[in-house]
């Protein structure tokens, strides 16, 4: 069994993280979020009514997915992958992909085929195109849900950064949007809640300082690592293999004076 | 018939003899096999244009689905086993020959479907290599009924796996017309569920499209579209990979564009190799299967030649 006793609820304008070892069951969680995989036992619903029951365009309008890796054969573009999230003008398409690539910076490269880029700009391109669907099916009445299966995977710093920004404006104007996140000082940085996947069951969930602990870590994890405050924000972040960088001395990691 | 004389027939009043048998021949035989010709073609043509989005590979082919194979199969066995199996009467009707091919082409497709679909849902991996697997078997059993056959049907099973448009009638035409004209109706729906198919299955699914339905759907129209093609035809290969091919380097790979263009591309050259077939060995006809793949295999290679040193520059 993959999953086990998950009971988990979600309100708008928060942003999850959702994180775990490999193999936790997170993808698969996602999976069953997102209407793909049908649970044996338990339901999900949405807006009080159960997701098998929504026909796929009408959840389409609701929920919005930005798979892992998605494979292409054939010569789009970039501005024709970014499109395929709308369905029809209402409001006008072009405006929302032309948004969607300037959020992501790929507005320059919107001309070109897709397949040509690098593993990091066809992701951004997936997350404009994620961003229409957004848009579109909000401008719908739609919920107004982004799931994420690992956003920041392939990006540079300054784009996981970015990437990150974008998701959390759209929280602060009403999405919901869940995250699978590896990078748990990201995940510390930008989500309201964390939810911790160990072994098919929720290990922990709550607010990233209460979560994100040394005995977290120990106990999920397996590593042995340190958690400090971050000065500023007060969000944790962590310093791995800190105990082995010198037995003489530890660094100081509270750093709030 | 040159042009003047297709004039001259068409002016003339039925009095003249002379004009009336060109009119004879214009009618009863030239503008059919004209009309099969593109109509055969636009099948073909948008058939596989259909088969490379459902596959989301661009060497797709209708035969993949097991037409071809089970179309073969079932007229092969119509030529050797119809004269002892039938009554005379029904041996000697003129569209026996389509209908067992046409029933050959649904009839594999839709064993081809209920292997690969298992809990709802179709797999089009398992669909290719089930194809193979079934093409292989209908190449045996026809193979089989070659080696029974006496020679005036072996080489009425030749022509017909070569492909030819010469025994093109209206009534054929009319056969296969409510088959293009089904196809015609349904690309203007499946254009952008094929384009979001391109991302992906589970992708599209999250963009709102019902995969399955669309991909049983498709399954339906490619196998009909083809079998139609197929049972009046013969197999006529390369139309259905080429064209498709072709547009998507010209005008791109929207299907929206694709479809369509797929149409009308494939009946003109469909209508292009069937002169090229009836003129260049006259007064012989060459089976328009060997013009297909004699012009269409080398051009495929300079395609791809082209495409290669675009990828290296």
């Amino acid at each position: 069994m993959l999953l086990n006793g998950v009971n988990l609820s979600f309100e708008p304008g928060r942003i999850v993280a959702l994180v775990g070892p490999n193999g936790a069951g997170k993808s698969t969680l996602l999976r069953v979020l997102a209407g793909e995989l049908k649970p044996q036992s338990g339901e999900v619903r949405l807006q009080g009514r159960e997701i098998a029951r929504y026909a796929p365009s009408v959840l389409a309008r609701h929920r919005a997915v930005l798979s892992q890796r998605v494979n292409i054969t054939f010569p789009f573009t970039v501005a024709d992958v970014v499109r395929m999230g709308a369905d029809r003008s209402d409001p006008p398409i072009e405006a929302l992909v032309e948004a969607a690539l300037a959020e992501v910076e790929l507005s320059d490269l919107a001309g070109r085929v897709i397949t040509h880029l690098s593993g990091g700009e066809q992701q951004r391109a997936q997350f404009a195109r994620v961003l229409v669907q957004l848009a579109w099916g909000r401008s719908r009445r739609g919920a107004g849900i982004l799931l994420l299966d690992e956003p920041t995977a392939g990006l540079d710093l300054r784009h996981q950064l970015m990437m990150l920004d974008s998701v959390k404006r759209h929280a602060d104007s009403g999405a919901l949007v869940i995250a699978i996140l590896h990078d748990l000082n990201l995940a510390a940085l930008f989500a309201h809640r964390v939810v911790v996947l160990h072994r098919g069951r929720v290990d922990c969930d709550g607010l990233p300082r209460d979560t994100i602990t040394d005995a977290m870590l120990e106990r999920v994890f397996a590593i042995d690592t340190q958690v400090g405050r971050a000065p500023a924000s007060a969000a944790p972040f962590l310093l791995p293999h800190c105990t082995r960088l010198s037995s003489a001395a530890r660094p100081p990691i509270d750093v709030r004076h | 018939m040159s042009l003047g004389r297709v004039a001259a027939s068409l002016l003339a009043g039925r009095n003249s003899a002379p004009a009336a048998r060109d009119e004879l021949i214009l009618v009863s035989i030239r503008l059919p096999r004209i009309a099969m010709a593109a109509m055969v073609g636009a099948l073909l043509a948008t058939a596989g244009t259909l088969m490379q989005g459902l596959f989301r590979n661009p060497l797709a082919d209708p035969g993949l689905v097991g037409v071809s194979g089970g179309a073969g199969l079932a007229a092969a066995a119509m030529i050797v086993l119809g004269d002892t199996a039938l009554p005379a009467a029904m041996v000697e009707a003129p569209l026996l020959l389509p209908v067992a091919a046409f029933v050959g082409a649904l009839a594999t497709t839709a064993l081809l479907y209920r292997i690969a679909t298992w809990g709802g849902r179709t797999s089009i991996a398992t669909m290719l290599l089930a194809g193979l697997a079934l093409g292989a078997l209908a190449g045996a059993g026809t193979g089989l009924l070659v080696f029974l056959a006496n020679d005036r049907q072996l080489r009425d099973i030749t022509f017909w796996m070569l492909g030819s448009l010469a025994g093109a009638t209206w009534s054929k035409c009319a056969a296969i017309a409510p088959f293009l004209a089904l196809l015609l109706i349904s690309i203007a729906a499946v254009g952008r569920g094929l384009d979001l198919l391109v991302l992906g299955e589970t992708e599209a699914f999250h963009m709102g499209l019902a995969v399955e339905r669309l991909k049983r759907f498709l399954i339906m129209l490619i196998a009909a579209a083809a079998g139609a093609a197929v049972s009046v035809s013969g197999v006529i290969g390369f139309v259905g990979i080429m064209v498709p091919h072709l547009l998507r380097l010209v005008i791109g790979p929207s299907h929206r564009l694709l479809l369509p263009a797929s149409a009308c591309c494939g009946a003109v050259l469909l209508l292009c190799a069937d002169t090229f077939a009836r003129t260049a060995a006259a007064p012989a006809e060459l089976p328009i299967g060997i013009v297909t793949a004699a012009l269409g295999a080398p051009f495929f290679l300079f395609l791809l030649f082209k495409q290669r040193t675009l990828l290296v520059t």
